[in-house]
C-alpha cells in the first residue's frame, strides 16, 4: 500500500506543480465511505488533480451532486459543495451557474442518477450548453442502494433487481450526451489516471457544457455479484475493453460490445447558454423593448 | 403621483417578487400560472435577473435552489401536478434551509383535474405536500394588490428565516385583474438574508443562534461550506447521532414558533359583535366578505375572518375572535371537499359549532350561498 502510494506520488510529481490531494480534500471527513477497491476514489482524485493543475480558486469551486454513491464525493472536496436530490444535480447547477457566472460549476454524478432518474436534466443541459462539467461515473450500478440495475448494467450482468442477468439493451452515455448536442464529451477508464486528469483538464477549460463519462468499479457489490475478480482485475478488464478514440475503426457503431472509445469524444464550438443569453437580453434593452 | 394600472394576479406575484429583489426565475408552463413566468421573463433582464425555462418542474424547482444557493433571490410559479412534481426539491429547500418562494396558482384536481377552473384544493399540500416532518410558510392573497405585497412578504420572510414560503392563489385571484396603484403599495426597504461574516477557520453552516436562523454562506466568500439534504448538524455535514438529528429536525419548527409574530397576518371585518363568524381564504373570502355586508344589511350580525398567512394558521387570532366576538357558529367555506375546516375544527373545538360549505364542482362560491349558510346555522 505504501508502495503504491508513493508510486503516485512521484508520477504526481510530474506535473507543473506539485499536487498534494490533501490541499483540495476536507481531511476531518476522512475515512471517507467508499468500499475498498471502488474507483469513485481515483475518479475523484483525477479530478481535483485537474483542478490543481489549472490553478482553479477553491473559493469560486462549486461541486454539486446528486444521490448515490457518487453524490457522496462532493462532502470530500473542499469547496463550496452541494449534495443534492437523486438525479437533479444538473438541475440545481443550472440556477447556481446561471446565478453565479463567476463560478466554476463542477457536478459529479452517477450512471442511475444521471441516466435514469435525471436523464431528462442530462439531455437539456446537454442541449443548452450552459458552462459547466458534469463528470458521471459509470460503475454499471445501484451501489448505494445494495445493487440493483442501472441503465448501464451490461447485458446478461446479475444484480439484486435482474437474478436471471440483465435483458435490457445498455445506455451509451457518451452517445446520449453528444445526440444531445453537447459541446463536449470525453470517456476514460479509471486505470489511465493520467489520461483521465488530461480529459478533465480539457473538459474543465471547454466554454459550455462538457461530459466526461469515467467507467468506474463496483467491486463489493456488482464485481462480486458478477464473480468479476479483485478490483485491480476488474479495472484491467475495463481497460482492455476500451479503445482510444483515435483507433477506433470506421464504422461507427456506438453499441458495439467491448469496443467503447475513449479519450474525446465529440468537441465543437457553440455559443454559450449563460453568455448567449445575457447578450440577448442585452440587445433587447438597447432596442428600447417594452 | 400616482400610477394606476389593470394588472392581473399573476403579474402582480412577478412584480412583487422583482420589486422584493428577486433576480433569478425558473418556470415550467402550467395553466393557470405560466403569466407569472411570462411577466418574469419579460421584466427580469431589464434589472439584470435571468429567466430560465426549464425542462420540467422537477428542474425549475431544482434550479431555483441552486440560484439561491449562489446567493441570488429566486422564485418559481406552478400549479396542482407541476406543484406536485416540486415537492422532493422543495422538501429540500425546508431541510438545507434555502430561501426561495414558490407560487402555486391552485386548479381544480386531482391529477389534471379542470386546468382552468378555480380550486382551494391545495392547501393541505401546502403545508405536507413534502415528505417528512418540515415547517414551511404559506401566503394567500385575495386581490391583485395582495398578491403583489404578499409576493413582497414571501420574498422577504423567505429570507429572513431561510425557509421556502409558497404564495397561495386561487385561479380566480391569479387571473383576476384590478385597478391598483403600486407606488401606493408599501414595498419596506429591501431585506436579505444574514450572510456569513467573519472567521473562515471552523465555520458552522448550521450553528445555532439566538434566533434560530444561522447566517447563510456564500460561494465565493471563502467559507467552502457543505450544503446536503441529509440530515445534518450544526457542520453541515451527515449525522446521524440522536441527539443532533433531533435538534436538526426541531429547529426547523422551533424556528417558525419563534418568529410567529411575523409571519402571521390575518384580517377581520363586523366581528366585534358577530354571532356567526365566516373563516375564508382568496377568492372565497371576497364572496365572504359581500355576504358579511348583505347579511349585515338583513340585520344578521356576521363576521368575517380571513386568514392572510395560511400555514403557520394564525392559531391564537382565530380562538380569541372567536371568544372575544361571542360567536356561536362558524363557517368554513372553501373550494375543496373540506381542508381549512380541519384546522378550524380543530382550532375551535368545544369553542364554537363548525360548519362546513364546500364546492367541487370548478365554480365560485357566490355571497348568496355564504348568506344562505349563514341564515340556516343560526336558524
Amino acid at each position: 500500500m505504501k508502495d503504491a502510494m508513493e508510486q503516485v506520488a512521484s508520477r504526481d510529481a510530474g506535473s507543473a506543480a506539485e499536487f498534494d490531494i490533501r490541499q483540495y480534500v476536507r481531511l476531518d471527513q476522512m475515512p471517507h465511505f467508499l468500499c475498498p477497491g471502488c474507483g469513485h476514489g481515483i475518479a475523484l482524485r483525477a479530478l481535483l488533480w485537474a483542478i490543481h493543475d489549472l490553478g482553479l480558486d477553491k473559493d469560486k469551486l462549486a461541486v454539486v451532486s446528486g444521490i448515490g454513491c457518487s453524490g457522496r464525493l462532493s462532502a470530500y472536496v473542499d469547496a463550496n459543495s452541494f449534495h443534492t436530490t437523486h438525479g437533479r444535480p444538473l438541475a440545481f447547477a443550472t440556477g447556481l451557474a446561471l446565478a453565479r457566472p463567476d463560478l466554476h460549476v463542477i457536478v459529479i454524478t452517477g450512471d442511475g442518477d444521471s441516466l435514469a432518474i435525471g436523464g431528462n436534466h442530462l439531455i437539456h443541459a446537454c442541449r443548452r450548453n450552459l458552462n459547466m462539467t458534469c463528470m458521471m461515473l459509470n460503475n454499471e450500478v445501484y451501489g448505494m442502494t445494495g445493487g440493483q440495475v442501472s441503465p448501464t448494467t451490461s447485458a446478461g450482468r446479475l444484480t439484486t433487481t435482474t437474478p436471471a442477468g440483465n435483458s435490457e439493451p445498455v445506455f451509451d452515455a457518451c452517445a446520449l450526451a453528444a445526440g444531445a448536442g453537447a459541446t463536449f464529451v470525453g470517456r476514460e477508464v479509471t486505470m489511465q489516471i493520467v489520461a483521465l486528469r488530461n480529459l478533465l483538464r480539457d473538459a474543465i477549460t471547454h466554454d459550455g457544457f462538457s461530459f466526461v463519462e469515467v467507467m468506474s468499479d463496483c467491486t463489493e457489490i456488482f464485481g462480486r455479484k458478477n464473480d468479476l475478480g479483485s478490483s485491480p482485475e476488474m479495472i484491467l478488464s475495463q481497460k482492455s475493453a476500451m479503445r482510444p478514440f483515435a483507433y477506433r475503426n470506421t464504422v461507427d457503431e456506438p453499441f458495439r460490445p467491448n469496443t467503447m472509445p475513449t479519450g474525446v469524444l465529440a468537441r465543437h464550438e457553440r455559443a454559450e447558454y449563460g453568455a448567449a443569453y445575457r447578450e440577448m437580453c442585452a440587445r433587447r434593452q438597447d432596442k428600447g423593448a417594452k | 403621483m400616482t400610477q394606476r394600472r389593470n394588472l392581473q394576479g399573476n403579474e402582480a406575484c412577478a412584480l412583487g417578487a422583482i420589486r422584493a429583489g428577486c433576480r433569478f426565475f425558473a418556470g415550467y408552463p402550467i395553466t393557470p400560472s405560466s403569466e407569472v413566468a411570462e411577466a418574469m421573463a419579460r421584466e427580469l433582464p431589464r434589472v439584470g435577473g435571468t429567466f430560465i425555462q426549464m425542462e420540467d418542474e422537477i428542474a425549475s424547482m431544482g434550479a431555483v435552489v441552486g440560484a439561491s444557493m449562489g446567493g441570488v433571490k429566486a422564485m418559481t410559479a406552478t400549479s396542482g401536478p407541476g406543484f406536485s412534481l416540486k415537492q422532493e426539491n422543495l422538501g429540500y429547500a425546508c431541510g438545507a434551509e434555502v430561501p426561495c418562494v414558490i407560487v402555486n396558482v391552485m386548479r381544480g384536481g386531482p391529477s389534471t383535474g379542470m386546468p382552468t377552473r378555480p380550486s382551494q384544493g391545495d392547501i393541505m399540500q401546502t403545508r405536507w405536500g413534502t415528505h417528512g416532518d418540515h415547517s414551511i410558510i404559506v401566503l394567500a392573497p385575495a386581490s391583485v394588490a395582495e398578491a403583489y405585497s404578499e409576493t413582497i412578504r414571501a420574498v422577504n420572510l423567505s429570507e429572513t428565516l431561510r425557509v421556502p414560503v409558497v404564495v397561495l392563489l386561487d385561479e380566480v385571484v391569479g387571473h383576476l385583474v384590478e385597478t391598483v396603484d403600486l407606488d401606493a403599495i408599501p414595498a419596506g426597504a429591501e431585506v436579505w438574508r444574514k450572510f456569513a461574516t467573519g472567521p473562515r477557520e471552523g465555520f458552522e453552516p448550521y450553528a445555532v443562534t439566538d434566533d434560530l436562523v444561522p447566517p447563510m454562506p456564500r460561494p465565493g466568500d471563502g467559507y467552502r461550506s457543505h450544503t446536503t439534504g441529509l440530515t445534518h448538524g450544526p457542520s453541515g455535514f451527515p449525522t446521524q447521532v440522536p441527539d443532533q438529528a433531533r435538534a436538526a429536525i426541531q429547529r426547523l419548527s422551533d424556528k417558525l414558533d419563534l418568529h410567529r409574530e411575523a409571519i402571521e397576518s390575518y384580517r377581520t371585518r363586523a366581528i366585534e359583535d358577530a354571532e356567526v363568524l365566516i373563516v375564508a381564504i382568496g377568492i372565497t373570502a371576497r364572496a365572504a366578505q359581500a355576504a358579511v355586508t348583505d347579511l349585515r344589511a338583513q340585520g344578521v350580525r356576521a363576521g368575517l375572518f380571513r386568514p392572510v398567512t395560511l400555514w403557520p394558521f394564525p392559531e391564537q387570532a382565530l380562538r380569541d375572535t372567536v371568544e372575544n366576538s361571542g360567536a356561536r357558529a362558524v363557517i368554513v367555506p372553501e373550494m375543496n371537499q373540506g381542508q381549512m375546516v380541519l384546522e378550524v375544527e380543530r382550532l375551535l373545538a368545544g369553542r364554537a359549532e363548525v360548519h362546513r360549505l364546500n364546492r367541487i364542482d370548478g365554480e365560485v362560491i357566490a355571497p348568496a350561498q355564504i348568506a344562505r349558510k349563514a341564515i340556516e346555522v343560526l336558524a
